[in-house]
């Protein structure tokens, strides 16, 4: 099975999908207008474009989950329309979609194979189940994870390795990547690229989305740019970086940090974390945040960023320990206090944590909100609707009016409604979990700016990521968390993401072997913060 | 921790769990089998009678009908949808089976293969309103309680029928015993009972090597024989009671087969593990290419064709068809999912919790009708226990999962 037609032969052609003129509404929404791509074998091309430019719809047109309304789509040589996602697996189109789509309740293995579970004689084998997926699952670097286990216990990142190994174990001549760095860190990043390097040698065609740039020359050939359903144009991917902006958002983006510090480290502690201990996942943490500041948190997977913003926001409970807001005490898991006394969470995972997708773009913005303006127990409709549209506006969501089901929005857009939920809140601790995940450049400096706006206010902010570019670029001081402690703080006008990261995979268990004990994984972060890109994060810093 | 090296780390041979650790872990994830064991116990005490060779054959023929239907519905909650008509089903395809045996003088096979091609019909039916057409199985089964219980009073002339007798009322009446003898016993019985105990045990050793092949942490030793012989032991003695009465039920050997053949088909089929699947993320399953109208279509089905032998056991139980026979059984055979483990969101329930969960309501009911409890109090004890034993569950899940994370 595993011949691949680029290698066995060659003098066949090279081309391995070709769309021609290609189009898709949803109702009166035109998404997607003529669009004509060819992706050929062993190629990666990137597909870049901004939240709601129509990515997404693109490749579940290609993968079989959508249909067309016109055009032609042609794979191998042929003309398809495949009907469902299996045909376009047994064609040879592997996907890896946006969102974490896994099911929670079931063994890692069983959804590695899901849709297609080995089986003998209408029984499936077990045996045959977790070799096949253990087998993708070293691909992925994971190797010792136990296949047994059920994936709701996993982390985001583990989950999308296991998306991605459930992509891998089809043996595709195409594959699709939408947006699967969003989710990891550097290390797993380089780990996915190497793969992706890996079978572009065995010449299969790859489609990849990501609004990281610097990820563009990395690893891509080509780029096709869209913006609102139109393709601008497709050119190398060592295009530099400024023009694929003008080209994605239509106009210029002077610098994509602008961070402006304002704080001496005399204001006001709004925050005041002490020797919190949540079981082994929370070690002794101690942590200050003051008015004007924006702390970022940084650290590889399974650190305990996410747990230590959910325990200080009440979200989960936690053993010892002191979490003061605004100069009072909270107590452990008492989230309504939390939201009471000022601290808004925008969580990690917006799909089952921060949204509601039946709900429409109004509702999801106003939850936060709703008691608080409430007029003797009667929710102020109109002006909630005013707010969120105004906010909405501001964040440039993308949608059809604000009583579109956020369901029906594309993936950064759905981000960029948490985020407008607490925006309006006006927390004044507030705290982010992966702020920008999936968000587009030009959203993306909307969030940073907003983000400027309520520090300035007076307001602090909280920010764990994993996008270092980001947390070096947006912090004022920089925390590394390490296996549930923090192990180093430093200010961010003299941070290097060298020092992040060797305080960030340090083995803290045993101290001798330390530090720059990895550096293929450190190097990989380098490449990207270091990325010949304007609005280098560290230059801005000590520039203001 | 770096994803790249440690590849190759070697696993260590055996992962042997500590006893003490496995034990508060077993204890932790078999509380529903806990329970069930404190229910009996409670009622043996509180009604020695309770224990006793008749008491014990009577359970079983009388609760099977509950046993068939929760192996259904356990499918149909685990798909994340329900079926509230399966109560209105029984009686149909029971008044159809009295109609074409007691009122056409049919013999009785075709009385069951009447009954269970309307439950198959019945099946279709609603597979294609929810499958295909996409209404929720609440409201499609809503509408098929109130269509079926009619069609059956229709059928019946809003008056019972009966008797079926001969083979048809055998189905849940007879008993198979005698083949070897025996004094006073029917040695019969604990010969089926000898074989299917060490089946088990040879299947369990066959679960514990194949868990040590692939590495996964096994029971200790002490655990695994103590697990063994209790198994043996329960099962010997309650065949020990019955081989004192009339032998071994024939329902019981019905039943036995349906609960092996569901536990694998939910277990160790792509069928059964996809219905897993889109209970549990019904968009992850579609984007993975499950089918999922198919499945759930005919899972669907599958809930017609459960029913209708269901409402076959209930009527040769009853020896006749009744217009009002199965009225509420599709609450007992909902409660018996839950109290077994089912999680009301989908995605989460074992067979043989259903079982288990079937077997506690049963219990229930028997020992209070044989304590003499009053009617209005058995169905308050009932839901007082369907409430608790969920709220326990869903109390021991949050606190393994702390334990655990
Ligand atoms: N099922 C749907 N019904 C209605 N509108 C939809 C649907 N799916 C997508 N859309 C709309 O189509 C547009 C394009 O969405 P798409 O998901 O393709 O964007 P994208 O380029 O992938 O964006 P992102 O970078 O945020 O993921 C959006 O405006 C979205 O609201
Ligand atoms: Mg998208």
């Amino acid at each position: 099975m595993a011949t691949w037609a680029g290698r066995e032969d060659p003098s066949a052609p090279t081309e391995l999908l070709r769309l021609t003129g290609v189009s898709k509404s949803f109702g009166p929404v035109s998404v997607l207008r003529g669009i004509d791509l060819t992706v050929h074998r062993g190629e990666v091309m990137v597909l870049l474009g901004e939240n709601g430019a129509g990515k997404s719809t693109l490749i579940k047109l290609i993968a079989g989950i959508h249909r067309l309304d016109s055009g032609s789509i042609q794979f191998d040589g042929v003309p398809v329309q495949f009907h469902s996602v299996a045909q376009g697996e047994a064609a040879g189109i592997a996907t890896i979609h946006q969102e974490l789509n896994n099911v929670p309740q079931l063994s890692v293995a069983e959804n590695i194979l899901l849709g297609r579970l080995p089986s003998r004689a209408g029984f499936v084998t077990p045996g045959a189940i977790r070799r096949r997926a253990r087998q993708a699952l070293a691909r992925v670097g994971l190797s010792d994870l136990d296949v047994d286990q059920p994936v709701g216990r996993l982390g985001v990142a583990h989950q999308q390795l296991i998306e991605i190994a459930h992509a891998l174990d089809v043996e595709a001549k195409l594959l699709i990547l939408d947006e699967p760095t969003a989710a990891l860190t550097a290390e797993e990043i380089s780990a996915l690229f190497a793969i992706m390097v890996d079978l572009r040698s065995r010449g299969v065609g790859m489609i990849f989305i990501s609004h990281h740039l610097d990820e563009v020359a990395r690893v891509g050939d080509r780029v096709a740019v869209l913006r609102d359903g139109d393709l601008i144009d497709v050119v190398p991917a060592d295009t530099d970086q400024a023009r694929l902006v003008r080209m994605m958002v239509g106009r210029d983006i002077a610098d994509q940090y602008p961070r402006h510090r304002q704080t001496d480290g005399e204001s006001e502690v709004l925050l005041d974390v002490e020797h919190l201990c949540q079981g082994k996942r929370l070690l002794d943490i101690c942590l200050r945040a003051r008015a004007g500041e924006v702390v970022g948190l940084a650290g590889l997977v399974g650190a305990g960023r996410t747990e230590l913003l959910r325990a200080i926001f009440g979200a989960d409970h936690y053993d010892t320990g002191v979490v003061q807001v605004c100069g009072r005490r909270l107590a452990s898991g008492r989230l309504r206090q939390g939201i009471r006394e000022g601290l808004g969470l925008v969580p990690e995972d917006r799909k089952s944590q921060g949204l509601v997708a039946q709900a429409s773009v109004r509702e999801n913005i106003g939850y936060a909100t709703l008691a608080s303006t409430a007029h003797a127990g009667f929710v102020d409709r109109a002006g909630q609707a005013g707010r969120a549209e105004a906010v909405a506006r501001r964040l440039r969501v993308r949608m059809r009016d604000v009583d579109q089901p956020v369901a029906d929005l594309s993936g950064g857009n759905q981000q960029k409604v948490v985020f407008a939920r607490w925006a309006l809140a006006g927390s004044q601790v507030l705290l982010l979990d992966e702020p920008t995940r999936g968000v587009d450049v030009g959203a993306r400096v909307e969030i940073y700016e907003f983000i400027n706006d309520i520090t300035a206010a007076g307001a602090t902010v909280v920010m764990a990521s994993s996008d270092l570019p980001e947390v070096l670029g947006m912090s004022d001081r920089i925390v590394v968390m390490n296996s549930g402690r923090i192990v180093g703080e430093i200010p961010a006008d003299q941070a290097t993401s060298d020092q992040v990261m060797a305080l960030a995979v340090r083995d803290v268990e045993s101290p001798e072997a330390s530090g720059g004990a990895n550096p293929p994984e450190v190097s990989g972060e380098t490449d990207r913060a270091q990325a010949p890109n304007h609005g280098d994060p560290i230059k801005d810093g000590g520039n203001r | 921790m770096s994803l790249t090296d440690e590849m190759d780390t070697a696993l260590p041979e055996v992962r042997s769990a500590k006893l003490g650790r496995y034990m508060l872990d077993s204890a932790q994830k078999n509380g529903i089998l806990l329970a069930f064991v404190v229910v009996v116990i409670v009622f043996s005490i509180l009604q020695p009678a309770f224990l006793s060779p008749s008491n014990l054959t009577n359970l079983v023929l009388q609760y099977a009908y509950v046993l068939i239907l929760a192996l259904g519905m356990l499918m149909v909650i685990v798909l994340a949808q329900i079926d509230l008509s399966v109560g209105s089903v029984i009686a149909l395809t029971g008044a159809v089976a009295a109609v074409v045996c007691v009122r056409g003088g049919a013999p009785w096979w075709a009385g069951v293969l009447a009954a269970l091609g309307v439950g198959l019909l019945v099946g279709l039916w609603q597979g294609f309103w929810v499958a295909v057409v996409g209404i929720p199985g609440f409201i499609v089964s809503l509408g098929g309680m109130l269509i079926f219980r009619g069609l059956a009073q229709l059928l019946l002339d809003y008056k019972s029928l009966s008797p079926f007798g001969g083979v048809y009322y055998d189905i849940s009446n007879g008993f198979l015993n005698g083949l070897f003898g025996g004094d006073g016993f029917d040695v019969f019985t604990l010969v089926i009972f000898a074989i299917a105990v060490v089946g088990y045990a040879a299947s369990q050793w066959k679960a514990r090597l194949g868990q040590i092949k692939y590495r996964q942490t096994v029971a200790p030793w002490p655990a695994f024989l103590a697990k063994l012989v209790v198994v043996a032991v329960v099962a010997l003695a309650f065949a020990w009671q019955i081989s004192h009465n009339r032998g071994l039920p024939v329902i019981l050997i019905i039943l036995a087969v349906f609960i092996m053949v569901y536990g694998l088909l939910m277990g160790r089929t792509g069928f059964g593990r996809h219905i897993y699947a889109i209970g549990g993320n019904i968009l992850a399953a579609q984007l993975s290419g499950v089918k999922v109208k198919w499945v759930t279509f005919w899972t669907f089905v599958n809930m017609g064709f459960l029913a209708a032998v269901a409402g076959i056991v209930y009527s040769a139980r009853m020896n006749g068809a009744q217009p009002a026979a199965g009225n509420g059984f599709e609450l007992d055979a909902i409660a018996a999912c839950f109290i077994g483990g089912a999680s009301t969101t989908g995605g989460i329930g074992r067979i043989g919790g259903a079982v288990i969960g079937g077997l506690i309501m049963a219990v229930i009911s028997n020992g209070m009708q044989l304590m003499g409890v009053s009617q209005g109090v058995q169905p308050v004890v009932k839901g007082l226990i369907l409430t608790i034993a969920v709220a326990f569950d869903l109390w021991n899940r949050r606190r393994s999962a702390t334990v655990a994370g």
